[in-house]
């Protein structure tokens, strides 16, 4: 499968009436986790989460594509 | 004074209690004229409620304020009187687009959802919005407006609520069986209530600027993150009506106000935004700082907070004056019923169970805009900029961009008034939604489903043909139930059909405030009485 750039965020049994919802919920969270952290703190988190889903993602050939992905342009 | 608009000045009448002792009774006072006041004493006043209507000042808002009045507030504004004139004198706008730096990374375009009388947005200067529903007030004539009219101290009693009232020509006494406080963002009487109003402060400035373009621009809504111009902040630029364009500018917490707003300093931030050949006149200029919070209860025994005296939320996505109509949409048939002796007190809690409901979810959605908009950290600023810069690629990005969300009714699917569904329905109009408008042909004339409902109970049926209608006996009933029957030739397009999940025989139970109380598949009588005595506490 490769990498999905479309909107993709959900949650199992909820159904939103707006198409930004879980997007926005999941940025709240992301947000919510970072809170209070100091900026090396907000680092070291940022880099355990991507391990942690580079890991549950796990086929190389989707990292791959995203590695290429946030490459660009940065 | 401005250049494109004439502030009208409204005749102070002096009140014949002014000065004496002879007490003011009246059967609800709604205070503050702004647009939730006035929308809260119309909707009782067509409801054959006496209102006697008291402001403080004796003119509409003044500035720049409200400017973007949503698809939902719209249709309630139509049913008060005053749709068309806000529509006909709005500017009504689809494209926005989003720039991030010297990059627009994406636009969107809210074309107009197709069968619905009323757009998704329409644009307006809140003084417009004012005189229009100014105008409505005096054409009912049992609405007495009292300008220059302060109420000074409330007296909350178990058989009335007594104001002490100030006038140029000395005080009054008024004893309201029903006080609608509708006094705004720092609301006096919330104050001399001692209620509280939780919530906090955003620490950033934004500066708001009217002008009037001498050249064509198109009517876009144009939002900028970290735009060259304006580096490190946001910028705003929105077209009203008369050729006034709005623009607003971040200008972070320890901006001066008062040097911000010197037109030596504010116009050479606008050339800058729009190009330094563009010909503008300034109207207006001021400097705001916003909170987002609410009051725990909307109700207070006979005392009923409603709009920006109840909560206030960010500007982002227009939820201020759009949620405040909603309250009064709320309320007044609730109000009034209750006024009349047909449904218990209880029936107003339940207005504040719904609209604190509503006003947590659009304190959700402004405040995550603010936090997208003005990121309060490095590493979310980090994130914002990410998906900005993802934006112009990557479509999940772009629905990451949040520059405010247009606002959107309340669904009120947790609503203790609704009727659970006993059968299986497919479709967005489950209990507790707004209704969803659609074209419908009654008697042969083209009509809005919308305009057809509201201000009472309606059964909305949906039959093969009109003959048949076992539930005309509900008109009769303590509450009246008016059944309006949907054929296929009423529903040319099959429309409403779809957006209800309708067949032959489908039944909606609407609430006077147009929002889903019930449906069934083919309700008996009884089913129905149920459900009104549900949606009214009587059950
Ligand atoms: C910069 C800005 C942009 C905004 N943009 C939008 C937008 O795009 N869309 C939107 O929906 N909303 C917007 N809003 C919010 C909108 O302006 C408010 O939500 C709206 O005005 C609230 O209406 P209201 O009737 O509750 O209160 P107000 O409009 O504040 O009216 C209160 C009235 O009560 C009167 N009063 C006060 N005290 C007393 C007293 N003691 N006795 C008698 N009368 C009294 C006042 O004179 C006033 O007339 C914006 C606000 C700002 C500041």
């Amino acid at each position: 499968m490769p990498l999905n750039l479309a909107p993709n965020f959900h949650a199992a049994g909820k159904r939103y009436l707006n198409a930004y919802s879980p997007g926005d919920d999941f940025y709240e969270m992301l947000l919510d986790a970072h809170r209070d952290l100091s900026d090396e703190q907000s680092e070291l988190m940022n880099a355990r989460l991507i391990l942690l889903l580079a890991n549950h993602i796990g086929d190389l050939d989707v990292l791959r594509e995203a590695l290429a992905a946030a490459r660009e342009d940065v | 004074m401005l250049k494109t608009y004439h502030y009208p000045k409204f005749k102070y009448e002096r009140p014949a209690e002014a000065g004496t002792n002879r007490l003011k009774h009246a059967r609800a006072v709604v205070v503050g004229a702004g647009p939730v006041g006035m929308a809260a004493a119309i909707d009782l006043a067509q409801q054959g409620v006496p209102v006697l209507l008291l402001d403080d000042d004796d003119t509409v808002s003044i500035g720049s304020r409200g400017v973007c009045y949503a698809k939902r507030a719209l249709e309630i504004l139509d049913r008060l009187g005053v749709g068309d004139a806000v529509v006909d004198k709005g500017v009504s706008w689809n494209v926005g687009r989003s720039f991030f730096r010297d990059r627009e990374v994406y636009n969107f375009n809210l074309v107009p959802e197709a069968d619905q009388k009323r757009p998704g947005m329409v644009n307006l200067q809140q003084y417009y919005l004012e005189e229009f529903l100014v105008a409505r007030c005096r054409e009912l004539p049992n609405i007495e407006m009292r300008w220059k009219n302060r109420v000074i101290s409330v007296n909350p009693g178990d058989e009335d609520v007594r104001l002490k009232v100030e006038t140029p020509d000395g005080y009054y006494v008024a004893a309201a069986d029903w006080l609608v406080v509708a006094d705004g963002a720092k609301s006096p009487i919330r104050k001399m209530l001692n209620l509280e109003i939780d919530g906090k402060i955003f620490m950033d400035r934004f500066l708001i600027a009217d002008v009037v373009m001498k050249a064509d621009f198109p009517a876009e809504r144009w939002f900028w993150f970290d735009p060259p111009f304006h580096p490190n902040q946001s910028a705003l630029l929105h077209k009203q009506a008369d050729n006034v364009w709005r623009i607003d500018f971040q200008l972070g917490w320890t901006a001066d106000p008062e040097e911000e707003k010197k037109p030596e300093k504010v116009i050479p931030r606008i050339q800058a935004m729009l190009g330094d050949e563009r010909e503008f006149e300034l109207e207006w200029v001021s400097v705001y700082t916003f909170q987002c919070r609410r009051m725990a209860a909307f109700r207070h025994g006979r005392v009923l907070f409603v709009g920006d005296a109840a909560h206030q939320v960010s500007p982002f996505g227009a939820r201020g004056a759009n949620s405040g109509i909603q309250d009064t949409d709320n309320l007044a048939w609730k109000l009034k019923l209750v006024m009349d002796g047909r449904a218990p007190e209880s029936l107003l809690d339940s207005y504040s169970a719904e609209r604190t409901c509503a006003a947590d979810e659009n304190l959700l959605n402004s405040t995550r805009s603010t936090d997208f908009i003005t990121p309060k950290s490095r590493a979310s600023r980090t994130f914002r900029n990410a998906v900005l810069g993802m934006a112009g690629k990557h479509a999940f990005a772009r629905v990451l961009v949040n520059s405010g969300r247009l606002s959107v009714p309340a669904c009120l699917a947790e609503s203790p008034l609704n009727t659970p569904d006993a059968e299986a329905f497919a479709g967005r109009m489950a209990p507790g939604m707004p209704m969803d408008d659609a074209p419908i042909s009654i008697g042969g004339r083209p009509g809005w489903l919308l305009d057809r409902v509201g201000g009472q109970f309606t059964l909305l049926r949906f039959a093969d043909d009109a003959a048949g209608d076992t539930y005309a006996e509900l008109a009769d009933d303590p509450i009246p139930v008016r059944t309006l029957t949907l054929t296929p030739a009423a529903d040319p397009k099959g429309v409403a059909a779809h957006r209800y999940d309708a067949r032959p025989g489908t039944a909606y139970l609407i609430r006077p405030d147009q929002h889903v109380a019930a449906r069934w598949r083919a309700p008996t009588v009884a089913a129905v009485r149920a459900a009104v005595a549900r949606a009214t506490c009587n059950a």
